[in-house]
């Protein structure tokens, strides 16, 4: 893609979300947020619940659309796309994983993972291939028939980790994706998903309130209350983790 | 997503809910198949009709009391035999194109057997007049209305039940308390569905039957045209004669195209209220297809959810779920189609009702299936299009 030439995945720029709530009442989510990811970053996003990064992640994935501000996509700004355009973005450049692993009951493995490529052109053959070689890049080329029940809470988290990168997308949008494994299985689906960025240069975004977690990302942005609080971007980071702002996040670990 | 790709996403959604699939079906199965049917059972109503108006020969010409307006109460008739001879008076060409009838109920009684059927008091020119034919015996003649002689002609039913295995030329029946002979036996006509049973008849010389139902009226009179070209001369000299004789209001002249298309019409009417009546048993069948989809949207919020932050647009949400109220509707459609289709000849074959079913009211059935899918189906489907990703996805 001409896109992938330039550094520049995705960009926010002072982007603030307000939800209203009946009639007159504003509760203002995010509150002025920019930041940006090149291609092959690993973020992660730390904050608590209710500090906007739900919200944040929702404008980041394209689901929504800031209320003011602008978040640039490949160098577009997503107000200026339409929900078909965005819905296209979504399914050529981002991969989801979710808390709740988001698998389709009633769907094998193997029909869970070919579902996003249902929405661009391809055979029906072609799809089913290429969601058996996502399936065993996740090490579940012997559960491709299961359905989500017959798969412990690891595998199925693992078959939606297929799911978002059988479409091969230029950003992983991981949304606590341990939350609902235990330290062990957690530990597994993390170190996949930074194999994935790291073999195939995806960059990962990935939204937690755990600091372990957020501890194994090249980069954090900790969000409080709308605003960025801090962001240890910066040459360097990656391989040095004690950096300045690193520390300033951790010393926010102390006060619930 | 592709239209097939859809179809098979559909397929799957309905097979993965069998039970509430074939249930809501069977609402528009149900609809499909009493359209189909009672279309069939008033199409055929209708051909049987109008087959034995058709019967009766296409020059024939019919006055009948009243002034012809079927919707009015039926009137009373002021004829008599004189009006009767008054056209055949006035009437160029061969005598014997005039008949008359005056039509009663009277219980019959012969060798202990009783029976109620229609008597028919006609003129020596009748049966020639409607063409019907004598099969045993022979008919009477103009001296024996002449001379009200209390001989009769039995329908070939009538005879069957009076005088089974018996030959009933020269025995007696009574009807009312007067001893009638019998002189002969009418042709079989066969069964029919609806109106009188033409086989049931039985025939006297009219001035004996007004003698017996102490009447001096005629209630209908035939006449045959010469051909089928000199129908509108007759009806003319006919509607003079009766004009000289009677008011307006008080008789009319009818040929056998006007009562086809007056029955015609009325059985039309009638075809399109049953298959009216069925029809809101098809809409009922859809309301329950739109609800059923509406309750398969918000269970499936999360899905739907996923769906689009997958890269499913709104139109492909929608598609899909249009898809499958309409697989639903056109499944219910093709089924009941083939149990109305079915049925109809099971009526057909084993009830005295005629079925006949006809290629609208299958395009008919089939084409409303589908679209009470798609009528149903837009207001769920656009429901779960528009559905926000956001919200759908944290739905639970």
């Amino acid at each position: 893609m001409s896109s992938s030439s330039t550094p520049t995945l995705l960009q926010a720029v002072e982007v603030t979300r307000t939800y209203t709530l009946g009639r007159d009442v504003q509760v203002p989510a995010l509150r002025g947020v920019s930041f940006r990811v090149d291609h092959g970053d690993s973020v992660a996003i730390i904050g608590s619940s209710g500090s906007g990064k739900s919200t944040l992640l929702n404008l980041l994935g394209a689901l929504d659309r800031p209320t003011t501000g602008q978040v640039f996509y490949d160098g577009r700004d997503v107000q200026d796309r339409s929900d078909a355009e965005l819905a296209q973005l979504r399914n050529r450049r981002i991969g989801f994983v979710f808390q709740s692993f988001h698998l389709l009951p009633r769907l094998t493995a193997v029909d869970n993972v070919v579902l996003p490529l249902v929405y661009r052109p391809g055979s029906t053959r072609d799809r089913r291939a290429r969601a058996i070689d996502a399936l065993t890049s996740v090490g579940l080329g012997d559960r491709l028939d299961h359905r989500p029940t017959e798969l412990s809470g690891g595998q199925q988290q693992r078959v939606a980790m297929a799911r978002a990168l059988v479409t091969e997308p230029a950003l992983i949008l991981a949304d606590e994706p341990t939350g609902n494994l235990d330290t062990r299985t957690g530990d597994e689906v993390m170190g996949l998903l930074e194999a994935l960025h790291r073999e195939r240069g995806t960059a990962l975004v990935v939204i937690t309130h755990e600091r372990e977690i957020a501890a194994r990302a090249d980069r954090r942005i900790e969000l409080r209350d709308g605003v960025i609080v801090g962001d240890d971007a910066g040459p360097g980071i990656a391989a040095d983790g004690s950096a300045n702002g690193h520390v300033a996040i951790g010393d926010e670990a102390g006060s619930p | 997503m592709s239209l097939r790709e859809a179809f098979r996403v559909a397929i799957k959604a309905l097979v993965g809910n069998r039970l509430r699939s074939a249930l809501t079906t069977l609402g528009v199965l149900i609809g499909v198949l009493s359209v189909v049917l009672l279309v069939a059972i008033g199409q055929g109503a209708r051909e049987e009709i109008t087959g034995a108006i058709e019967g009766l020969g296409s020059n024939l010409l019919f006055v009948l009391p009243g002034d012809g307006d079927f919707g009015a109460a039926p009137a009373r008739s002021e004829f008599t035999l004189e009006d009767v001879e008054a056209i055949d008076r006035e009437l160029p060409g061969a005598e014997g194109r005039v008949a008359g009838s005056v039509i009663g109920g009277e219980p019959l009684q012969a060798d202990g057997q009783r029976i109620v059927t229609t008597i028919n008091g006609v003129t020596a020119s009748y049966l020639e007049v409607v063409t019907r034919e004598v099969s045993r015996g022979q008919a009477f003649g103009a001296s024996d209305v002449a001379t009200s002689r209390r001989v009769t002609l039995l329908g070939a039913g009538v005879a069957d039940e009076l005088f089974p295995g018996i030959d009933p030329i020269g025995r007696t029946v009574t009807i009312g308390s007067i001893r009638f002979r019998v002189v002969g036996v009418m042709q079989r006509v066969g069964g029919a569905a609806f109106g009188p049973d033409r086989d049931r008849e039985v025939y006297l010389p009219v001035t004996s039957a007004q003698r017996l139902f102490g009447t001096g009226r005629i209630d209908a009179i035939f006449v045959r045209a010469g051909s089928t070209d000199t129908v509108a001369q007759d009806r003319t000299i006919i509607e003079r004669v009766m004009e000289q004789r009677l008011a307006p209001d008080e008789f009319s002249v009818l040929s056998q195209d006007d009562i086809i298309g007056v029955v015609g019409d009325i059985l039309q009417i009638l075809t399109l209220v049953l298959a009216a009546i069925a029809g809101i048993s098809l809409l009922v069948g859809g309301v329950g297809v739109s609800n059923i989809m509406l309750v398969s949207v918000s269970e499936r919020t999360r899905e739907i959810g996923l769906r689009k932050a997958l890269g499913a647009r709104t139109r492909d949400i929608t598609r899909q779920f249009l898809l499958e109220a309409m697989v639903l509707t056109s499944l219910g459609g093709a089924i009941g189609l083939a149990g109305g289709i079915g049925l109809a000849q099971l009526v057909a074959r084993f009830l005295p009702i005629p079925a006949r079913v006809t290629w609208w009211s299958i395009a008919l059935a089939l084409g409303v299936s589908i679209g009470v899918g798609l009528i149903f189906g837009v207001l769920p489907a656009r429901r779960a299009g528009r559905l926000d990703p956001v919200t759908a996805l944290r739905h639970d």
